[in-house]
């Protein structure tokens, strides 16, 4: 019995290792998760625009392939993640539309007036309805979407370099030309 | 030629490693004095070779070799030479090695100052740190080699991160690797320990000084990153719950628990197998802290190197450390004597009521910090558990351990008289009164629970010091007298005296911080801000050209009822290499209170994002931090390390005669 007692942090540890190695485990991206919504067409929103500014709507961007990101101010991810949304707007130009997830529009004025705005158009999703529909577990998460509307990718948690670089720079591509 | 030769040292040392992780072993088990002393010069030729590896890349960084990768993605000619030093650290491969350096350096000290510890313990405790080194070595070697060179050279550098550019990040990882790698001690000894079956009154004498040290430089190294997060990242926030600063804060609360629980072991014989486990589990957490940052399972500001083959590495050097040491503890503990027995209202049980409350307060910050690992696994939705899980869990765990490291120390050994404690804690009772009513009217109608939590803190201090004046009898006995006692108390009382106080410090900073007061406006120049009864005026913004920035420079006038108080510069800085923006805080302090102010945005009319934050008693803290660490090295300092009890002198004389008689 007092025996069992001392081997009690080893049997803790290896569970803690169980749980190390599942995560570390082959094709196991953490930036992607599976989604129902993927190649699904997205759901329709029509937002209040941030500033007063225009509404943001699925059905008016439609036509081009585009980026949504769901962002709040209360988020540090995001905060990680800015910079980068910042670089892809001025050098790649991506077409990217915010969306400020369960947030008070004054908070998200302050946070794009301090950090800056790398949005095209950003809507105003107070009450998270929006991001409910899309699925989202909690921001950042971005979506690329084509011409017709329709989920092609979906990422989840702050995007970093490489993602942008190898994965949705050259989809938004290849998305742009067919 | 010099990167080479580099490269070549650390090649040796791994040899070096091993032999040191073998031979003394073999030598211990076979009473072989030659074998055994092996890991002396084992340990110090590493240390060498080390230095050496360590040495040639700061020479690469310094002159800026570009046909080494490591210098090109990290650093670029235009980088103040500061900053070209500290880049060498600033990375993933370049902070491994640092971490081996550190290591060789704590193996290289267990070998010069273990004269006194009997050849059997002081091989095997060399041994294992050899192992340990082994790993990292392998480790570094294998998958991340700072050395590997390019063809042909690159132009330039990529340059450092420029959040990384500052001094106060320059120089937290050393240490916080000294206080991690430091308890590497520790654990070789406990391993040590384990093997030999024996954990007595000496053993825990030679360990203190070793955890003590390294304790006092995870204090000193999370408190600078602390600062650094707050005087750089602009939010006036100091402490954020990431899973790195966890990682660093884990070992920290483990390790204090292990310093007074080792107290135990070397005062009262016991508590022996619970030590053993609290310096395994304490070097563990800072081999996960390592993992955490290092293999990207986590993602975190500081997170640098994301590689899952990498990830796999440390994880099997996890296992086998940790496992290692853990299945040996399974084994062999349960035969280790307990010692002497202890009231629960004792000393004793006052450490156990610390080392309670520490451990659960690190399983708690573990569980919050793994727990968006623990979904993931199980495919579950991606989830950060943040600020309030902690802010409730953590912090209601803390209050009664301030509250007991009060009344602790009055305690005796054995068994105690907590009334009369209590008694003799009657002018804690009245500051700690005192402090909640000035609080709570000064601040009336603010947040109750940190005018509670400033009580707590004068609470600790004035224990502290009623604990003290006890001592010394003072205004019982004349004053001459009193000062006589004072001056023969041993070191390590008057360390455990300021640590504590210095943790009254820090509470005080901490509750305190939630009368911060902020002001986030747009102005012009000209337009002024006002908070805390001081107005801000904004008189201009300059651009000014740094070494490898430019930089937008405001001047900010700070006035109080009229009267010009300082005037504070607020930046923001534009790397072009990284095409990256930092802000530059200004921050006035009175070492009370601060007064903080972040430059934002500026739009196209011309005025700016200004963010300002009163901050009452934040400098406390980090002040409190440097108290507490400074306590840690005034027991350092105590005698009784150097200058035995009689048995350790016994062993010593032993020790000789036995390398005596093998030479």
């Amino acid at each position: 019995m007092k025996r069992a007692f001392f081997l009690l942090p080893l049997v803790i540890f290896l569970i803690i290792v169980g749980y190390f190695a599942i995560s570390l485990r082959p094709g196991h991206d953490s930036h992607e998760l599976p989604s129902a919504m993927i190649s699904q067409p997205a759901p329709g929103f029509d937002l209040a625009g941030l500033n007063d500014g225009k509404p943001l709507a699925l059905d008016t961007l439609k036509g081009h392939p585009f980026i949504v990101n769901f962002f709040a101010s209360w988020c540090v991810p995001c905060r990680i993640e800015h910079p980068l949304l910042m670089r892809m707007a001025a050098q790649n130009h991506v077409p990217l539309y915010g969306i400020a997830y369960k947030d008070k529009p004054e908070d998200s004025s302050r946070l794009l007036a301090n950090f800056g705005d790398p949005y095209r158009q950003v809507g105003i999703d107070r009450d998270g309805r929006v991001g409910l529909n899309f699925g989202v577990y909690g921001v950042p998460e971005t979506y690329v979407i084509d011409s017709a509307g329709i989920i092609r990718k979906r990422f989840v948690g702050p995007l970093n370099a490489e993602v942008v670089e190898k994965e949705l720079l050259p989809l938004l591509k290849q998305l742009g030309q067919s | 030629m010099i990167t080479e030769l580099g490269h070549f040292a650390l090649i040796l040392a791994l040899f070096v490693a091993v032999i040191q992780s073998t031979v003394p072993l073999i030598g211990a088990a076979r009473r072989h004095v030659g074998w055994m002393a092996v890991g002396r010069s084992c340990a110090l030729t590493g240390f060498g070779l080390t230095a050496l590896a360590m040495l040639a890349l700061m020479h690469a960084y310094v002159v800026s070799d570009f046909s080494v990768i490591n210098v090109i993605e990290n650093s670029h000619t235009d980088k103040p030479l500061l900053y070209k030093i500290t880049g060498v650290w600033g990375n993933h491969e370049g902070s491994m090695l640092l971490w081996v350096f550190m290591l060789s350096l704590c193996s290289a000290a267990v070998a010069f100052f273990s004269d006194n510890l009997p050849p059997a313990l002081r091989a095997r405790v060399l041994a294992v740190q050899g192992m340990i080194a082994v790993g990292f070595l392998l480790f570094i070697l294998l998958t991340s080699n700072p050395f590997l060179r390019t063809f042909p050279p690159a132009p330039n550098g990529h340059g450092l991160n420029p959040v990384l550019q500052d001094p106060g990040l320059a120089f937290h990882p050393p240490f916080l690797y000294l206080g991690y790698v430091g308890f590497s001690v520790a654990f070789a000894f406990a391993v040590a320990a384990l093997i030999e079956g024996r954990v007595d009154a000496a053993w825990a004498r030679w360990v203190r000084p070793w955890t003590l040290a390294s304790w006092c430089a995870l204090t000193i190294g999370i408190a600078m990153g602390s600062w650094w997060a707050y005087y750089t990242l602009g939010w006036g926030g100091w402490w954020f719950w990431d899973p790195v600063e966890n990682a660093s804060f884990m070992p920290w609360l483990v390790g204090t628990a292990l310093i007074h629980s080792s107290i135990v072991v070397e005062k009262r014989d016991t508590l022996k197998s619970w030590t053993i486990l609290l310096c395994i589990i304490t070097f563990s957490l800072s081999l996960v802290g390592t993992f955490l940052v290092r293999s990207g399972v986590l993602t975190s500001v500081h997170a640098f190197a994301t590689d899952p083959e990498r990830g796999t590495f440390i994880l099997l050097l996890l296992v086998a450390a940790i496992g290692g040491s853990l299945t040996l503890y399974a084994i062999r503990a349960p035969a280790l004597k307990g010692g002497g027995l202890f009231a629960p209202i004792s000393r004793e049980g006052a450490v156990v009521l610390n080392n309670l409350l520490l451990s659960c307060g690190c399983a708690t910050v573990f569980l919050g910090t793994l727990y968006p690992l623990f979904l993931d696994a199980m495919d579950g939705p991606k989830l950060s558990v943040g600020f309030p899980f902690f802010n409730r869990t953590f912090a209601p765990m803390m209050v009664p351990m301030v509250i007991a490291v009060g009344v602790g120390p009055m305690l005796a050994w054995k068994r105690g008289d907590l009334l009369g404690a209590l008694q003799r804690l009657w002018v804690a009772y009245i500051a700690t009164a005192v402090t909640i009513l000035v609080a709570w009217y000064v601040t009336y109608g603010g947040p109750i629970l940190a005018v509670l939590g400033l009580g707590l803190a004068a609470w600790l201090a004035s224990a502290v010091l009623t604990e003290y004046a006890e001592r010394i009898r003072l205004f019982r006995i004349p004053l001459a007298d009193s000062i006589r006692r004072a001056i023969h108390l041993p070191r390590s009382t008057y360390g455990m005296s300021i640590a504590h106080f210095g943790l009254a410090v820090s509470v005080a900073g901490f509750a305190a911080s939630a009368f911060d007061k902020e002001a986030i406006e747009i102005v012009k120049p000209g337009g002024s801000i006002a908070i805390a009864g001081y107005v801000l005026t904004l008189d201009s913004v300059d651009h000014i050209q740094g070494p490898n920035y430019t930089a937008e420079d405001a001047s900010i006038r700070v006035t109080r009822d009229g009267q010009f108080v300082t005037t504070m510069h607020p930046e923001r800085r534009f790397f072009p290499l990284q095409k990256q923006t930092t802000g530059e805080t200004a921050i006035r302090t009175n070492l009370v209170t601060d007064l903080y102010i972040a430059l934002g945005d500026s739009d196209t009319a011309g005025s700016w994002t200004v963010r300002v934050y009163w901050k009452p008693l934040v400098p406390w803290i980090w002040i409190g931090a440097v108290i507490m660490a400074f306590g840690g090295l005034v027991s350092l300092s105590d005698r009784r390390w150097r200058v035995g009890a009689a048995a350790k002198a016994a062993s010593g004389r032993r020790a000789s005669m036995v390398a005596a008689a093998g030479e």
